[in-house]
């Protein structure tokens, strides 16, 4: 059910662990229902680029592999050009997702996003596009569903 | 895989075709492919191995033969049963008891059931998934008109007190149907004992084939059929018989009824020897269901700060079958039903593992998988938040 592509990142995540007193820490989504996502960000002070990007995910095979995918995309992108990795643009690199597992590569985003707001707040810059992240990514899912 | 042969320990899901019951089943699809409703010699070997496989069968249970009647399967006979006997009484009552707990199969029906004006009570059970005979007096209502309550649940093992329950049923008067379809063949039924009217159980659950089983009918109960059609099966239930099927199905319930003594003793050694070494060997493990009261074949545990769908993937590509209840695999968003009825936080309940052993695995097979479990647990949770947080608050 899963591409090639997935099951790489699920088998061998890339970036997993934490970093120590990073720049910029999101964590998102919830265990109730059965996914967390959490990025660190070490951003460099001056050239605003993402130095390196670790996570950690309680969740299932593609909440992991779009995780792994996601700090990949950002990594060596200014905080400003790494709101282009969009939740599509994870899915697409990972070759796809199973239709259930589409809210995965959102986390992924949110995630991103929740770490670069982490940052943008305690720096006081705003970054063009960036909102405050939602509280709960399943909010008003279930419908959809 | 290292170049191991798979390890199957998902028995609850499906088992293997016995050989002894694939070669009982040959001759239905070669020489003796006749229809047993045709009336020439031809049809003479059909028409008494139908009758052979329907005495098998009920010998297996203590009833008769003619309270055999044969189906598609576990879920026909939960529809069945429950739907026959809410229409054949709905003038009598409207009111039918359930659990918490129970297969879809049967919860699903009781909500459709619902949608139609009849009035359901799911009962709740204690944290090991048991229901007791008391909640079901306090339950019974004059108009109640059926109680349906499982011999054994499909994913914590845990076997419900099915004779006190039924007896408290009988006492007002009321129908008691079972979903035995995890229990027959695994455990001694009785019908007579055990206070049953009704029992629907599946053949691929012991050895037999998929596509086939049965519900028995207790003599003097009403109920219409659910598939109209022929005068098959008394004209209960229309369309021609799936003879290598029930064939099949009744030679892997005779080998099973046979062995169950050996069978049980083997699969409960191996599944406590299992139990113990993850509970000895692995932190924050929890034993889902009963501890005594259990289906001899049944693990059920659940990983504190790791999900389910994640620890089926590794397991995998270390060649082990097993099933999980977290929500990735129930295609909801929640987790388990049973899980949850039971107690257990929803982020506890997503780490579960299911494992369901046969008479056919081996203490090795338990021993690899343990201390396969043991490095995927611990990756897994290398990887959690929920277990960083856990580390850094204690």
């Amino acid at each position: 059910m899963y591409s090639e592509k997935v099951m790489d990142h699920f088998t061998n995540p890339r970036n997993v662990g934490e970093i120590e007193n990073a720049d910029g820490v999101g964590t998102v989504g919830n265990a109730k229902c059965g996914d967390i996502m959490r990025i660190y960000l070490d951003i460099d002070e001056d050239t605003k680029v993402i130095k390196d990007c670790k996570f950690k995910t309680f969740g299932c095979g593609a909440a992991v592999a779009t995780s792994s995918m996601a700090t990949e995309l950002v990594m060596g992108k200014t905080i400003y050009e790494a709101m282009e990795v969009t939740n599509k643009a994870v899915m697409e690199a990972l070759d796809g997702l199973p239709p259930v597992k589409v809210h995965c590569s959102l986390l992924a985003e949110e995630a991103i996003h929740a770490a670069l707001w982490d940052y943008a707040q305690s720096h006081n810059i705003e970054i063009p596009g960036l909102k405050e992240p939602k509280a709960d990514i399943h909010d008003g899912e279930e419908e959809q569903e | 895989m290292e170049n191991r042969p798979f390890i199957y320990l998902d028995n609850a899901a499906t088992t293997s075709v016995r050989p002894e019951v694939l070669t009982a089943m040959e001759p239905f699809f070669k020489e003796s492919y006749a229809n047993p409703a045709s009336i020439y010699q031809f049809a003479q070997n059909t028409h008494k191995m139908l009758d052979e496989s329907r005495e098998t069968i009920a010998n297996c249970l203590g009833a008769k033969p003619q309270e055999i009647y044969f189906t598609g399967g576990g879920s026909e006979g939960d529809n069945w049963a429950i739907k026959g006997v809410a229409y054949a009484l709905k003038d009598k009552g409207k009111h039918i008891i359930t659990s918490k707990i129970e297969h879809h199969a049967v919860l699903h029906t009781c909500e459709f059931l619902e949608q139609q004006g009849f009035d359901v009570t799911y009962l709740d059970v204690d944290e090991d998934g048991l229901v007791t005979p008391e909640q079901l007096e306090a339950a019974i209502r004059p108009d109640t008109i059926l109680v349906t309550i499982m011999a054994a649940n499909n994913e914590i093992g845990t076997i419900e007190p099915i004779r006190e329950l039924g007896a408290v049923a009988h006492k007002h008067g009321v129908l008691f149907h079972t979903d035995a379809v995890q229990a027959f063949a695994h455990i001694p039924i009785s019908v007579e004992e055990d206070n049953i009217d009704l029992l629907s159980a599946s053949g691929h659950k012991f050895h037999g084939p998929k596509g086939v089983g049965f519900l028995y009918i207790r003599e003097g109960v009403k109920l219409p059929p659910l598939i109209h059609g022929g005068a098959q099966e008394r004209s209960k239930r229309g369309g021609t018989h799936n003879m290598p099927g029930i064939v099949g199905m009744a030679t892997a319930a005779k080998l099973a009824c046979e062995q169950m003594e050996k069978n049980a003793e083997q699969e409960k050694e191996l599944r406590d020897y299992l139990i113990q070494r993850l509970e000895q060997e692995i932190p924050y493990v929890k034993v889902n269901g009963h501890r005594t009261k259990r289906l001899p074949n049944n693990v059920n545990v659940c990983f504190r700060f790791i999900e389910g769908e994640s620890l089926l993937i590794m397991l995998d590509q270390k060649g082990i079958c097993g099933s999980s209840g977290s929500a990735c695999t129930s295609g909801s968003l929640d987790p388990s039903h049973v899980l949850l009825a039971i107690g257990l936080p929803h982020e506890i309940a997503h780490g579960s593992l299911r494992m369901t052993l046969s008479e056919q695995n081996t203490r090795e097979e338990i021993d690899y998988t343990v201390d396969s479990l043991k490095t995927i647990v611990e990756t897994l949770r290398s990887m959690s938040p929920l277990y960083e947080d856990f580390v850094k608050n204690n």
